[in-house]
């Protein structure tokens, strides 16, 4: 009976349906304690369900490339997320149109900032240059991010993992940041938490209201695009004062 | 909800084929997203400017936005090591330009949107 057993387990963790039932299971515990501390922000819903599945990943000895042949059906509904995101925004049309300039403005700082802060600081602690092209373009989302490392010579899967630590690290600061800084309007704080913090800082803000959310979808949106633009020939001139 | 997602994965599609034929460096879901966006700006003038289920079915994928990035983030377990290694850059870029992305943004919004308020009160 053991080895029937052994046999089942050897044929299940190597199928899709076990390492995206997983994924799901994992994110529902995350999800459970997330809501049972009071949406608070360091019980962050990411950062529990990645904790889980590494510490089951490392229990059974399980390659990333295996876990990822079940749990890509999950990363690939980024897309048409990404797509539905149009919505929420839409929602907000009528504050856009009026805001168009300060929001393009506050975009530009931001944008610039995020990139130029973390080549220059981790440039100046040691890092080497694939780190600090990886971390270039860690606050736009994953998809983005991947396609733009691999275009200026960083590691993707390395980048999204700085994207996504970049997500949490935003999503858990940004409410006290902004009492700290005196930001009361929901539409400030959700496109400042967009630009910086892409899609789980928005997943963040759609918690807080519903023009938190838009406005972070908004930032995430355009950050995507000014960042996909801009960072490949920033590059090209910051990369001789990296060596 | 499959009339909803075959919409979302069309504009996703079309995103994907102009960024390839017009060979743009933003990704296709971004596109499409621009191009929904244009969509229900055009139908805003039609009594009801987003179907249902496609709104019922995009408030669902948001409301869980944050399982979709749990694949990508547990990626980190091939990198554990060069983390170690390079944790000290890494952890203090992330942070300072976290916190300082979002503070330049926050504040240039509010410098700028408060000038405006003001004038419309004076």
């Amino acid at each position: 009976m053991p080895e029937r057993i052994t046999q089942t387990w050897v044929y299940l963790s190597a199928t899709p349906l076990f390492w995206l039932t997983m994924t799901l299971v994992a994110y529902q515990i995350a999800h459970w304690i997330y809501r049972r501390c009071g949406a608070h922000p360091l019980a962050n819903p990411v950062l529990i369900a990645v904790a889980l599945l590494l510490t089951l990943l490392q229990l059974t000895q399980t390659p990333y490339d295996t876990y990822f042949s079940g749990a890509q059906f999950v990363h690939f509904l980024l897309g048409p997320a990404t797509v539905a995101l149009a919505i929420p925004l839409y929602g907000q049309f009528q504050r856009l149109v009026g805001l168009a300039g300060p929001l393009l403005l506050a975009l530009i700082g931001g944008s610039l900032t995020a990139m130029l802060s973390a080549v220059f600081v981790g440039h100046w602690l040691g890092g080497s240059i694939p780190t600090l092209l990886s971390l270039a373009p860690k606050s736009v989302t994953t998809p983005i991010a991947m396609g733009i490392a691999e275009r200026i010579g960083g590691h993707p899967s390395l980048a999204a993992v700085m994207v996504i630590a970049t997500g949490i690290l935003g999503a858990i600061t940004a409410q006290t940041l902004f009492r700290w800084l005196k930001v009361k309007d929901d539409a400030v704080g959700g496109f400042a938490l967009g630009v910086a913090a892409h899609g789980i800082g928005t997943a963040r803000a759609f918690q807080v209201s519903e023009t938190m959310g838009a406005f972070a979808a908004l930032g995430m949106g355009l950050n995507g695009i000014l960042t996909a633009i801009s960072l490949p020939s920033l590059m090209q001139w910051l990369k001789p004062l990296l060596q | 909800m499959i009339a909803a997602l075959t919409w979302l994965l069309l504009y996703q599609l079309t995103g994907e084929i102009l960024a390839h034929v017009l060979a743009l460096p933003v990704p296709g879901p971004v596109i499409g997203m621009a191009l929904l966006f244009l969509t229900l700006v055009v139908r805003g003038q039609s009594e009801r400017p987003i179907p249902k289920a496609l709104e019922q079915t995009a408030s669902t994928l948001l409301q869980h936005l944050s399982l979709l990035f749990v694949p990508a983030g547990t990626g980190v377990m091939l990198y554990l090591q060069l983390i170690v290694d390079e944790w000290l850059p890494i952890s203090v870029a992330l942070v300072v330009s976290t916190l300082g992305a979002m503070t330049v943004t926050a504040l240039i919004l509010r410098v700028m949107t408060h000038k405006k308020s003001g004038a419309d009160h004076a």
